[in-house]
């Protein structure tokens, strides 16, 4: 055996033992880092609950006027490891269009989430975060509004006893289209 | 690239920092006997990962801990194998503390000039422990809450101010909230930040003083890279793959019922490596245990701490070896001698099965569709008929009843039998032997009570034992509609499919031929009825009153046995009355799964 050989042979070794102890050592790494990220990712897995109509309110107490009213919106909610039968998981503005006809809004603006305030004076919504401005029906009041959108309504029933229904949703904020949040 | 690493070379310096690390020198070569230290520190790394990832999804408090902590193990992605991790590598690094304090102190790398480093070491095993301690209790379970109980009750008696340091470790006179927080601060923000601070230190003297080389060298001199680091990289491989095994096995860590201090456990007991602690306690008798709890310990570690001072002493090396291996069997034996003593202790076998069916139980009601109110967890198996029905019917009604021949848990009571066997009670089932000639004056209905030879015990001996057949198949269709008014959930398919003999019995059992209404009242007001009303009988509704009031008229009014009354005199409230008379009847909830697996199995 020539001398070169020796000292390839041995360069080999070396290779080898530098690459075994970096993988060991990566492996051995990635398990309790993989795991974690694992159930970190676990929310991706969940789907929020579809909308379905939930009785918010009575017609009569609606002012013929439609001046909007705020209401509680309340719900069933899972809420990671606890069940609530009964809460509230947000709010609408519910306002008269018609005899029989009503606009229901969702308090939360489309531009960055906070929640609007109706202003009876100015006849509109205000956001107190970034001051988008919305009409009466929710249309974007003004064009240096920084809401990318009007506020956004939600599918209304008046059923015969005179409740109102609103198919409660949250939607994506900052996006010019109306998507529901999943 | 080679550039940007120049670059950042030469604002950190970071190349010779490497150096540093790789290039240090191992004295004698590479060997198997110096891979504890980075074990170690490995078990460290993976605490501190696994350990934030939990961080994210736990909640320390009283109504929410072991809530968070279910939901990790259960429901979130892999959730168990992450907390499965993080138990077992704790486990691993109490085994392998003492590993690497055997092999410094055998190879006499405690003594100087490196006993600095050995204190410091000596602090992280303790930090180590105290991570133990703190780590038990968090999923406020029971077994980490009366566990804990012992060793924060171990303080209180520390001399002088023992009562405010309790106080102050649990954030109150009781287990709650502030417990919790204190504990989660303790184990995931003061103690690990100790040990980063403890573990620098020692791995900063560590280099500074070199390898102790076990003599004689086997080769010459060698780099910490690649060889040792190999070994190194390997030791900690089988580490981890010997936790994986232990978390695969018992698919993550234990998570028994939640923390109930109006509920006993007998299966409480501290981890497996406190057991020689707990042992030890036993052999203090009463007013003594301060000596088996803090002054010999506290004594024991002073020696250890003192042993590099020892060691220069001519036969101060073997003094001190010999000091860690008699320790080492002392708590060997005291950890054998817990554990056989449990396994012979039929009141712990007992407490270990119960935990196992409640943590069992826990889990099927928090997974059905009301899961867990804002009320905790706790309140799923106090309001559970099957976990509450048994220990209720034991304590308050197996001195004198009976429940399938034992006291509802299982055990036989004291007191001998002297009224009916509930087991069954009101099914088709328990009234046909009611109305059993051979069985109506037996212990298990009438026998051991006043009505012995009551009228209905003569009733069944004489008239129904002369029955014609044709009056056997009445009787048969009237037992039917007596068990109906129950509307037991185990008779409920064959009592929608014998509607029709259902009816004819009901118009049997009002009627005069089977002369039931000569004493009974049933679905007709009778004031002179003397015996039980069998309107509605064995119902949630009827239970719930008899129990209440036998000695009411509607039941067994002046002439009622010894029966109490159970929430007329105030013995139980409302809620248990109804736990008991849910249990009695069958009535909890049952997890689809299992509903399925019963109705095969009947089939």
């Amino acid at each position: 055996m020539t001398e070169r050989d020796d000292a390839s042979q041995s360069g080999r070794r070396d290779f080898l033992l530098k690459a075994a102890a970096v993988g060991i050592g990566a492996v051995t790494t990635l398990v309790p880092a993989g795991a974690g990220l694992v159930t970190l990712l676990d929310p991706l897995r969940h789907k929020a609950k579809a909308g379905t109509f939930l009785r918010v309110a009575t017609l009569n107490a609606l002012p013929e006027d439609g001046t909007p009213r705020q209401y509680p919106v309340v719900s069933e909610r899972q809420d990671a490891w606890n069940k609530f039968p009964q809460v509230r998981v947000g709010a609408v503005y519910l306002r008269r269009t018609g005899a029989k006809d009503v606009q229901a809004i969702n308090v939360v603006c489309p531009h960055a989430g906070c929640f609007v305030n109706y202003q009876p004076d100015q006849k509109q919504y205000l956001c107190p975060c970034h001051n988008s401005s919305f009409a009466l029906d929710g249309a974007i009041k003004e064009r240096s509004s920084p809401s990318p959108r009007p506020l956004d309504t939600m599918e209304v029933k008046v059923s015969d006893d005179g409740g109102v229904w609103v198919k409660f949703e949250n939607y994506r904020a900052g996006i010019h289209e109306k998507v529901v949040a999943s | 690239m080679s550039s940007l690493l120049g670059w950042l070379d030469q604002r950190t310096g970071y190349k010779a920092i490497v150096k540093h690390a790789l290039y240090e020198n191992v004295p004698g070569g590479a060997r198997w006997r110096y891979v504890w230290g980075s074990t170690l520190t490995f078990c460290l790394a993976i605490q501190f990962i696994t350990g934030i990832f939990l961080w994210m999804a736990y909640s320390p408090s009283s109504q929410t801990a072991w809530e968070s902590v279910y939901y990790i193990q259960n429901e979130m992605l892999g959730g168990w194998f992450l907390r499965g991790l993080h138990h077992y590598t704790a486990q691993a690094m109490n085994v392998l503390l003492v590993l690497h304090l055997m092999q410094v102190v055998i190879d006499g790398a405690y003594k100087a000039p490196r006993e600095i480093n050995f204190w410091f070491g000596l602090g992280l095993l303790l930090l180590v422990m105290g991570l133990s301690l703190t780590g038990y209790l968090l999923p406020w379970d029971q077994k980490g809450y009366w566990a804990t109980k012992v060793a924060t009750s171990i303080a209180a008696i520390t001399p002088v101010f023992g009562a405010e340091l309790q106080k102050l470790i649990i954030g109150g006179s009781d287990y709650g909230h502030h417990t919790l927080t204190r504990f989660f601060a303790l184990h995931a923000g003061v103690l690990p930040a100790s040990i980063i601070a403890l573990l620098v230190g020692h791995i900063y003297l560590f280099r500074r003083h070199g390898l102790k080389a076990k003599e004689p060298r086997m080769r010459p001199d060698a780099a910490f890279w690649p060889d040792q680091v190999l070994k190194d990289a390997v030791a900690c491989l089988a580490v981890l793959a010997a936790v994986l095994f232990l978390v695969i096995r018992s698919r993550g860590a234990e998570l028994t019922a939640p923390a109930d201090p109006s509920e006993p456990y007998s299966a409480a007991r501290p981890e497996w490596y406190f057991l020689f602690l707990f042992q030890f306690l036993k052999y203090f008798p009463g007013g003594t245990e301060i000596w088996g709890a803090i002054i010999i310990p506290t004594v024991v570690l002073l020696v250890v701490f003192a042993m590099p001072f020892i060691g220069n002493w001519k036969l101060g090396h073997r003094f001190n070896l010999g000091l860690l291996w008699s320790l080492l069997a002392g708590a060997g034996l005291l950890t054998w001698l817990a554990i056989s003593e449990d396994g012979r202790n039929p009141d712990y076998l007992a407490g270990v099965k119960a935990a196992h069916f409640e943590a069992e139980r826990v889990k099927e009601l928090a997974q059905s569709p009301s899961g867990i109110s804002q009320l905790g967890a706790v309140n799923l198996l106090r309001t559970d008929p099957l976990t509450q029905g048994p220990k209720l019917f034991a304590k308050n009604c197996a001195s004198c009843h009976r429940f399938e021949g034992h006291d509802g848990m299982g055990h036989t009571p004291q007191d001998l039998q002297s009224a009916p066997d509930l087991k069954g009670f009101a099914s088709r089932q328990w009234l046909t032997d009611l109305l059993d000639p051979a069985k109506v004056a037996s212990t298990n209905y009438f026998g051991g009570t006043k009505f012995r030879d009551g009228k209905m015990v003569r009733f069944v001996k004489k008239d129904v034992a002369g029955f014609s057949v044709e009056e056997k198949e009445q009787l048969k269709k009237v037992i039917a509609a007596i068990s109906a008014e129950a509307g037991l959930k185990s008779q409920r398919a064959i009592e929608q499919a014998e509607a029709t003999v259902i009816a004819e019995g009901r118009v049997l059992a009002g009627g005069d031929a089977m002369r039931c209404t000569e004493c009974h009242q049933f679905r007709r007001q009778d004031e002179d009825a003397s015996a039980p009303d069998l309107t509605g009988y064995g119902s949630r509704e009827w239970l719930i009153a008899i129990l209440s009031d036998p000695a009411h008229d509607r039941f067994y009014g002046k002439r009622n046995d010894r029966m109490p009354g159970f929430g007329k005199d105030q013995i139980l409230d409302a809620q248990s009355i109804g736990l008991l008379a849910d249990w009695l009847r069958g009535d909890w909830y049952v997890a689809p799964d299992k509903a399925a697996e019963a109705t095969t199995a009947t089939k």
